[in-house]
């Protein structure tokens, strides 16, 4: 890696403690909740309690007796806010991919419960939630379909009648490879064929969400402030959708209270409070209850997954054909049909297969609308392939780590082009492996856990594997227009450096917890040879930061840092050329090294960089026809995504009286390329982790056959606690990637990704000598129980 | 409407509530603190976890009525008068132990009643000990770690 010439990489690569704490630490930090807005209008959402039905009356009585209640508001009265408008979706994946109208609140029929179908506007909070329990909907309840395969049954009640069919878009990969791939079936040693279930989650970052939209009724201009990943596509979103124009919106997010995903979106309230404070000339807020948000804010997941895999004699897979069914909810929203689309490239893993066919059918069901969630269709397309993978082991009888090891594709094999068409930057997988087996202690845990079961313990021991790659850095914009998305995938930066040499960064990436901050200052006062606590870093503001794309996909770093990185270049080339003019030397002839030019071979001749943001300042003495100031903007397309992988081991303990799972050990050995800031790098893996191994164990939004989500609070719905975690071993193997100047790949999504596959598999190898051949997730004593009941009674 | 006297990070203050209304609103919407949070509203997450009498509690699930006469401190009542960190604080940021943030307000406060009320807490007493104050973030493993050190029992 190469940050300047010949200058020491002084920060880059350490563990930097952050900058963004001590605000957040004191209760410095404001998010959204915390705006004081005197005379705002609070709005309650008066929800859908039906999964569908008819709304046949709204009563506002008795909610306009409480005191502070103002106004009850049906979606008939709303809709002339929106008119033509409705909540967007950027992601139409085919071009007869249904969509269905979906407005802010509902006007005839609830398709979910948590539609919104009325609102309440108030003078308080109390007030406003007040109001909305008691206005009374008359329902007249229609047939739903909630699960994903009665969707496409015969004769199945429709979420969108006009629609005609439950089906939203059919979508496939194979290209000419269809009949390779049914002949690598049909010459086939083994072949494994599963079918898994990707539960619906909740993405429950610990900030609900929340929004506030100030007017300025004299110039018309509108502030929108939003706990939300995106301010810059939720502007451009919520001036098309309200026809409000762009230079007089404004977006910011405040202090953000983690995302998820789940904050990656155009929201209803966000379209309502904004709509409403441009017709009243006044503040209007919303913010969101952990129970309303279970129902009201997306979900992640909801697959129903078919996967095969075709292996010759030794086991090496030469085809891969998957077919989903995903649960795109009631309606479509932000990037919702592009979800199972980012797994679909993935189903082969960090696999040489030669031959691959996934083809995906979304269905409606009238449940929450499913959007992207941390990994994104990443972490089902690694279960299947990685659960299978494990399958395929027990099939040609070997380990897991060596059908790993038969089918790795080889160090030497990159730049890689894939059978599904991506060509994957770097990378050495079998590497990896080695170091996590090494780590885990591999070879004392089979002993442990073979001593268990000849001592016929109860308390069985299992040990799952999972080896992963992504694609991260969304994204090349080329790439995204050939999958039908509805924007580019760049990001935009710009530095600046004042007169008293501090540096200004401005990105266009929005953090809520990455530490943006500290990490983007760590890159450039390496380049500029200036102290990171001299770089200020602004974002998530339209005002200050108008241009960029925002955070999610692991793209923050591999996409934003290194339009960062680059614009601080093109700030350096003309100093450069300040100097040169000031050195009377030629550019060619300067070296920069910390934070100095100096002429080659003539050390006294130097200037440093202060010196050279003051005379670009000053302007008195500049080359002929250079503009004053030290500035730059960069807008960096990556030609190319990144491809993070990485193995990770779970131990697992599996009481088989009780059906608990405890994880007692988890090692994770990534490679995410280069690394800023390792400790950074690792609270992400931490966190991924414990938000992968809590779909295989905990997580489960749980509904009922009328549709009720049943698992709406933090004590049904179960987030584990520190209780729960286990500690993580952590290492890595990085190769840096080809495709960005700082040979980086990313690392927010990577825990995530891993963690599900290594503990079920971990769970399913506890169990593999009692006949348990899966267990679904969550993996909760009931169903671990009862998958070995199951196993022993089919024994028997 | 109900007065009520509350003793907020050292300084007494009056206000007139309503007698629902939830100390973390109080401390929130009348008082301006905040820096204590709001994740759940029912006990599970403990974002707005705040001292009373010296206990940790949710200030979520208790009225401010019944925090009358009491002494209260909050995330904004730790540090020094001149900025200096409470050692949990510095700990926390020393071990990177916050990613959004939001979650820590009421785990540091949870965490200064926790290592005061039980010295020496080894790793599982900790983990134990926090299990009501939910993070999305961290993966708790630089909490623990953090919290083990400000109590000087250990931790990386």
């Amino acid at each position: 890696m190469t940050i300047t010439e010949d200058a020491p990489a002084a920060h880059v690569g350490s563990r930097r403690l952050r900058k963004e704490d001590p605000a957040l630490l004191t209760g410095e930090a404001r998010f959204i909740d915390d705006l004081a807005l005197p005379g705002a209008i609070w709005v309650g959402v008066v929800r859908s309690t039906e999964a569908h039905a008819n709304i046949v009356g709204i009563d506002g009585s008795a909610a306009l007796e409480i005191d502070g209640v103002n106004e009850v508001l049906s979606g008939a009265d709303l809709a002339p806010l929106w008119g033509e408008g409705a909540l967007p979706c950027a992601w139409p994946v085919t071009p007869d991919m249904k969509n269905p109208t979906h407005l802010p609140v509902a006007t005839t029929t609830a398709k979910y419960v948590g539609d919104a179908v009325a609102v309440v506007l108030a003078d308080s909070r109390y007030a406003a939630a007040d109001g909305a329990a008691a206005v009374v909907v008359d329902y007249e309840p229609l047939p739903a379909v909630v699960e994903i395969e009665d969707a496409v049954a015969d004769g199945a009640p429709l979420v969108h009648p006009d629609l005609e069919s439950n089906e939203c878009y059919t979508w496939g990969l194979w290209g000419d490879n269809a009949a390779a791939v049914d002949a690598a079936f049909a010459e086939a040693a083994h072949v494994v064929s599963e079918r898994y279930l990707q539960q619906r989650l909740i993405p429950a970052p610990m900030e609900p969400r929340g929004c506030a939209a100030v007017p300025s009724p004299a110039g018309g201009e509108l502030t929108l402030y939003s706990a939300t990943q995106i301010p810059h596509i939720l502007k451009v979103m919520t001036a098309v959708v309200l026809g409000i124009p762009e230079n007089k919106l404004r977006v910011v997010a405040p202090s953000v209270g983690g995302g998820f995903g789940c904050k990656l979106n155009v929201y209803a309230e966000e379209i309502l409070c904004s709509a409403l404070a441009m017709q009243r000339g006044a503040p209007v807020r919303w913010t969101e209850g952990r129970s309303e948000g279970a129902l009201s804010t997306i979900q992640g997941r909801g697959q129903v997954q078919h996967i095969e895999l075709a292996a010759d004699a030794d086991g090496k897979v030469q085809a891969v054909r998957v077919k989903l069914l995903a649960d795109m909810g009631a309606y479509l929203q932000l990037v919702t049909p592009g979800v199972p689309l980012l797994g679909g490239f993935l189903y082969h893993g960090c696999y040489d297969i030669p031959n691959y066919m996934f083809e995906c059918t979304s269905v409606f069901t009238n449940r929450t609308p499913t959007d992207a969630y941390r990994g994104a269709g990443r972490p089902e397309a690694t279960y299947a392939v990685e659960r299978a993978m494990d399958s395929l082991a027990v099939s040609v009888g070997v380990s897991p780590e060596e059908i790993r090891a038969r089918n790795f594709i080889g160090a030497d094999a990159f730049p890689y082009e894939s059978a599904a068409g991506l060509v994957f930057d770097s990378g050495d997988y079998q590497a990896v492996l080695d170091k996590a087996v090494a780590l885990a202690g591999l070879s004392e845990r089979r002993a442990d856990q073979a001593s268990r079961v000849a001592a016929g313990s109860s308390k069985r021991l299992g040990i799952g594997f999972s080896s992963y790659v992504e694609m991260c850095g969304l994204a090349p914009s080329r790439v995204l227009a050939s999958l039908d998305y509805g924007a580019g995938g760049w990001e935009a930066a710009t530095v600046r450096i004042s007169p008293t040499c501090k540096v200004q960064v401005v990105t266009g990436s929005t953090p809520h917890g990455q530490g943006h901050e500290t990490c983007w200052s760590m890159i450039v006062a390496d380049q500029l040879g200036v102290d990171p606590d001299d770089v200020e870093v602004l974002h998530s503001d339209t005002a200050v930061s108008p241009t960029g794309l925002d955070t999610y996909g692991s793209r923050s770093l591999a996409v934003g840092g290194t339009a960062v990185y680059m614009a601080t270049e093109k700030v350096i080339d003309k100093a450069r050329a300040i100097a040169a003019h000031q050195l009377e030397a030629s550019e060619e002839d300067l070296e920069f090294s910390g934070g100095t030019f100096r002429v080659r071979g003539t050390p006294e001749a130097e200037v440093p960089l202060a010196g050279i943001a003051f005379a670009a300042f000053t302007a008195h003495d500049l080359p002929d026809g250079m503009e004053p100031n030290l500035e730059a903007h960069v807008t960096y397309d990556p030609p190319n995504f990144t491809f993070p992988n990485g193995t990770h081991i779970a131990v697992v303990e599996v009481d088989t009286d009780t059906g608990n799972v405890d994880l007692v050990d988890y090692v994770a050995v990534d490679d995410c390329g280069v690394q800023i800031n390792p400790l950074v790098v690792e609270g992400q893996v931490h966190g991924g982790i414990l938000q992968g191994a809590a779909q295989a164990l905990y997580e489960d939004a749980v509904y009922n056959s009328d549709g009720q989500l049943v698992s709406t609070n933090l004590a049904d719905y179960l987030v584990p606690s520190a209780a729960e975690a286990p500690r993580f071993r952590l290492d890595s193997h990085a190769t840096p990637s080809p495709t960005n100047p700082m040979g980086v790949k990313g690392v927010g999504e990577a825990g995530t990704i891993a963690a599900a596959p290594a503990v079920i598999n971990a769970v399913v190898d506890a169990l593999r000598d009692l006949g348990v051949t899966d267990v679904d997730m969550p993996a909760s004593p009931q169903t671990v129980w009862k998958a070995i009941a199951d196993a022993q009674g089919g024994a028997s | 409407m109900t007065a009520v006297t509350l003793t907020v990070n050292g300084t007494e203050r009056s206000l007139d509530v309503e007698p629902r209304t939830l100390l973390v609103h109080a401390l929130r919407d009348d008082l301006g603190l905040t820096g204590t949070n709001i994740g759940c509203d029912s006990s599970s997450c403990g974002a707005c976890t705040v001292l009373v009498d010296g206990q940790s509690a949710k200030s979520c699930t208790m009225f401010a009525v019944q925090a009358d006469g009491a002494d209260i401190t909050t995330i904004e009542g730790v540090a020094d008068a001149d900025g200096t960190l409470h050692p949990m604080q510095q700990a926390f940021h020393e071990h990177h132990a916050l990613q959004c943030g939001y979650c820590t307000p009421g785990m540091v406060m949870a965490a200064i009643s926790l290592v005061e009320e039980y010295p020496g807490l080894d790793e599982g007493g900790v983990r134990h000990g926090l299990e009501g104050n939910l993070c999305r973030c961290t993966g708790y493993q630089n909490i623990v770690d953090a919290v083990l050190a400000a109590a000087g029992s250990g931790g990386d």
